[in-house]
């Protein structure tokens, strides 16, 4: 267990998170056991009045899961010169097996809270509930995840343990030295640049036809998701290195230090906001025939893929530019 | 038009302090007119109107808005009629706010701010530019000679200032109907016929007025279209003034 | 979109105004929210603008220092280890260090005595940090008289003193010749305090030190990088502690949030309650709501963060220094270099802004779901 600030405040996050969730995951039980909107009864009122409480709390839990997320990863950073071998976030995060669940946890966390959100701007729109049941349905599925979460957290935490100098002797001999990897397993970079180019270019056309004549939905959300986790795979493989100029170093974290101007920030930014976006397109496909949406869906879909598209491009651009400026030449 | 078909609405239902406030209410409103609903307190007029205004939803019973479909701000297809008992509150509340205007008994003018920013108040919602609903206010103000309190604090006011205020406050979204409770418990006479007077010429401009009063210079007034007496709840009678 | 932005203006309009309205009881919660912050603040600043300066010290220190345990506690080194550890590879120069610690019953202060061969050897001048300089009232040429382990005094000319901006390493620092700090402390020809082990490839740090320990096995090699490590987690512990301490105070803030939150006056309930009746929506007022909170935390984060950074680096954190230093009479007397990066800024937000905000979720809702129709009721 470390007494780190930074550790504090992430665990305080994930109480509160799970806490929060868990008290809108009970509300969001009795909705789906009571609901019935043809009633004007004071139960139903009283319902209808929790579900702009539900709404706040996960717009609140999904702005606090993009923020932890962030500190989480800069924290892991910060306690890398804890550890003998770990060079930076990565090799902090191997220091027990809860790091990398956590963190990944963390990032569906975070995208289920944004496509939560998303069906629940659709449902606000229709004048009779059309999503109640699906949304809450939905919750009922993040909030556990919330919980496993925060567990992991806590997890990871308790289990580190920093080597300092004990008493006996210096720590290199208190256990095996051998040292954390501080590289992540990486794909060649050659396929992994045709995968991402492929992926994106596969996500724009599919964008475009949506947008313009209305098709292809399921196929574009598919692609902007599988685009996203390719995109994290070629950060790893080939986009790191590139900004890094070093053909070896191929952490995804790094990205996010002073070093490099903070451009990882903007970088993930983009492409966990395409990702949400692109996602809920897909999951409010089915729901484009209720009566009540039909004509608040499609423009919204819309405006998704547009940020998606938006969002992607941008991330694309980044990685262009540095493909071309770098002073690294992957060959 | 405006179409109540059995409304019901009773509060703490299932507990042993259940009332009923509105009893089985089925009424026509008409566009363009004063309807007056007249009867003692607790006779349920307060009650009705609320639902009609959307502010509340009935327990039971159906209420029709006919040929409005231009202020309601989302499409139900095809309808001229929108029925509002079943929409959730977001949606009564566009309704509300682009249809109605209200002046309540006690004016509910909000302390420590001025009387122009009383006025705008309904507005900040709505997504409006600030100089758009700002230019309506202050013509509203001059429209009933109130510009020089434009900066004023309410506190100080007169009654019967307070009382255009109010009045200015619930056009500024320029509703076509107008809801008021009571709007003359706390005037004297002259204040009172002032009031009708301007609901005449609110009807004038082709808004419909709907009035609860127990007060003869209401229902007894020339202006008054229609009259509906309420007692404990329920309708007992309803006659054409004209 | 433009609707959107306008809603929010105006809501954020009406917002500063209401807020300023009621001066009197968001002051006082104001009040209550700059305090937690200043404080947790100062706190940050100040761990971690020590952690800098013991960055800053141990970057001069040698890359590898060789102690010797007898019975499990330090003891002397004898020189021939030294002679032995330069015979392995990669290890381009031993040094024999001398140093310890002199008490001065004068005025109860702890010296850092420290040998140097550069300190001309024949010569009994000294070189003194300016915190001795302080506590003796020593110029350069005065006599410093200090008492041997055998009684008899050592007389030491004070030859330089150290600049103030050294402080922090050197303020309780008495560098004299080998040969003087042989007599003062009547210490043993031929041994050392430790040994500085300097290695040409910084890699081969482990694999010189385990040699070491099968060399000598009563020898225990420690790398710099240890010691910045077990300084750098004695450091977040802390600092960790003292935020254990003050989460007491943190609770209290937010329960005293909870409670302005809930316990709306009757004027507000009103104000909600006509606000409602005119058109505004619960998600308006909610909207309302989320303003006045995030006014409230920026205005005191700003203000507690601003107050925070005088306090530590102007002012030198008097709250905490002696928390947080450790104790000594001859306290280094250093302005601590301003270090503030985002990463503090966003933790301090984390601890105080987000339990903030989550203690008013519910409340706020309350309030925005009052019945639009509670205005006409009477």
């Amino acid at each position: 267990m470390i007494l780190h600030p930074a550790a504090l405040a992430l665990l305080m996050i994930a109480l509160l998170v799970s806490g929060m969730g868990i008290y809108a995951g009970y509300y969001g039980l009795r909705i789906l056991g009571r609901w019935d909107p043809a009633s004007g009864s004071e139960g139903q009122l009283e319902l209808e009045r929790r579900t702009y409480l539900i709404s706040t709390i996960m717009s609140y839990i999904l702005g606090f899961e993009l923020m932890s997320l962030f500190l989480f990863i800069y924290t892991a950073d910060d306690l890398h010169t804890l550890f003998t071998g770990a060079m930076c976030a990565v090799g902090s995060l191997a220091i027990n097996s809860f790091g990398y669940p956590a963190l990944l946890l963390k990032t569906i966390n975070f995208i289920l809270a944004g496509v939560w959100l998303i069906l629940n701007y659709a449902d606000n729109k229709g004048y009779d509930y059309p999503l109640i049941r699906v949304k809450y349905e939905l919750l009922n599925l993040v909030v556990p995840l919330l919980v496993l979460e925060s567990v992991l957290l806590i997890a990871y935490f308790a289990g580190v343990k920093p080597d300092i100098i004990t008493s006996c002797c210096g720590s290199l001999f208190s256990h095996e030295s051998s040292g954390f990897s501080s590289d992540l397993a990486s794909l060649p970079h050659r396929p992994m640049q045709i995968a991402y180019f492929a992926g994106m270019a596969l996500t724009a056309g599919a964008g475009l036809l949506f947008y313009l004549k209305g098709r292809a939905g399921y196929l574009f959300s598919t692609a902007a998701a599988v685009t996203f986790l390719i995109a994290i795979a070629s950060i790893v493989s080939f986009i790191g290195p590139y900004f890094y100029e070093l053909p070896t170093h191929h952490c995804p974290f790094c990205l996010l230090q002073k070093e490099y101007g903070y451009i990882g920030y903007f970088m993930y930014a983009t492409l966990f906001g395409g990702a949400v976006a692109g996602i809920g397109v897909g999951v409010l496909m089915p729901f484009r025939g209720i009566s009540s949406l039909a004509h608040i869906i499609p423009p919204l879909q819309r405006r998704l893929v547009l940020g998606t598209l938006v969002c992607y491009l941008l991330f694309t651009l980044i990685v262009i530019w540095k493909m071309i400026f770098s002073a690294l030449k992957l060959g | 038009m405006i179409e109540l078909s059995n409304i019901t609405k009773s509060f703490n239902s299932g507990k042993p302090n259940q009332f009923t406030a509105v009893d089985s209410v089925t009424l026509t409103v008409h566009p363009r007119e004063i309807t007056v609903f007249k009867g003692p307190s607790g006779s349920g007029k307060t009650s009705l109107l609320t639902m009609i205004g959307c502010m509340a939803r009935p327990s039971s019973g159906r209420i029709f808005l006919h040929g409005l479909e231009a202020a309601v701000p989302f499409r139900l297809d095809g309808a001229e009629t929108v029925e509002i008992t079943s929409l959730p509150e977001r949606f009564l509340n566009d309704i509300r706010r682009s249809t109605f205007g209200f002046i309540f008994q006690q004016f509910n003018l909000v302390k420590g701010i001025s009387v122009l920013e009383n006025v705008m108040l309904p507005a900040y919602p709505t997504g409006e530019g600030r100089p758009v609903f700002r230019a309506r206010a202050l013509e509203l103000l001059e429209q009933f000679s109130i510009t020089r309190l434009a900066g004023q604090r309410v506190e100080l006011l007169s009654g019967g200032e307070l009382q255009r205020v109010a009045i200015a406050r619930a056009l500024i979204n320029n509703p076509s109907i107008i809801i008021a409770d009571e709007p003359t418990a706390h005037l004297d006479s002259k204040l009172s016929q002032e009031f009708m007077a301007i609901a005449g010429r609110l009807k004038g401009e082709g808004k419909s007025v709907l009035i609860a009063s127990h007060d003869p210079i209401v229902f007894d007034s020339p202006l008054v279209d229609r009259l509906v007496e309420m007692r404990d709840g329920a309708v007992v009678g309803s006659r054409s003034c004209r | 979109m433009k609707r959107t932005i306008e809603r929010h203006l105006n809501i954020l309009e009406f917002t500063l105004a209401s807020l300023l309205r009621r001066r009197g009881k968001n002051l006082s919660l104001l009040a209550m929210y700059l305090l937690v912050i200043f404080m947790l603040a100062s706190l940050q600043f100040f761990v971690s603008a020590l952690k800098r300066e013991a960055a800053v010290i141990l970057a001069d220190a040698p890359d590898m220092v060789v102690q010797r345990l007898m019975a499990g506690r330090q003891d002397l080194v004898p020189t021939e280890y030294a002679t032995g550890i330069a015979g392995i590879r990669g290890v381009t120069a031993v040094r024999p260090r001398l140093w310890g610690y002199y008490y001065d019953a004068l005025n109860g202060a702890n010296y850092t005595i420290m040998a140097d061969e550069q300190q001309a050897a024949g010569l009994p001048r000294a070189a003194i940090g300016a915190g001795v300089a302080r506590a003796r009232t020593l110029a350069v040429g005065d006599l410093l008289p200090l008492i041997s382990y055998n009684k008899t005094p050592v007389m030491l000319e004070v030859g330089s003193i150290f600049p103030s901006s050294s402080d922090l390493i050197a303020a309780d620092m008495v560098v004299i010749s080998p040969a003087q700090f042989h007599t003062l402390f009547n210490f043993p020809e031929g041994q050392a305090t430790d040994l500085a082990v300097t290695v040409r490839n910084p890699k081969e740090l482990p694999t010189v030190a385990a040699k070491i320990a099968t060399l000598f096995p009563d020898s225990r090699p420690i790398l710099k990088s240890e010691i910045q490590r077990t300084y750098q987690s004695i450091f977040d512990w802390r600092g960790g502690m003292t935020l254990m301490v003050l989460s007491a105070a943190l609770l209290s803030f937010i329960i005293f949030a909870w409670d302005k939150a809930t316990g709306l006056s009757a004027e507000e309930r009103k104000e909600i309650g006509i606000l409602k009746s005119i058109g505004w929506e619960t998600s308006d007022v909610l909207l309302l709501k989320f303003w006045e909170g995030t006014v409230i935390s920026l205005t005191a984060f700003l203000l507690g963060v601003v107050l925070a950074y005088g306090h530590v680096f102007f002012l030198s954190a008097p709250l905490f220094a002696q928390a947080l230093k450790g104790w000594s009479v001859i306290y280094p007397r250093f302005q601590l270099v301003p270090v503030v990066d985002a990463y503090q800024l966003a933790v301090l937000f984390f601890l105080t802004v987000v339990p903030y905000t989550t203690a008013t979720v519910i409340p706020c809702w309350r309030a925005a779901t009052t019945d639009p129709d509670a205005a006409m009721r009477y």
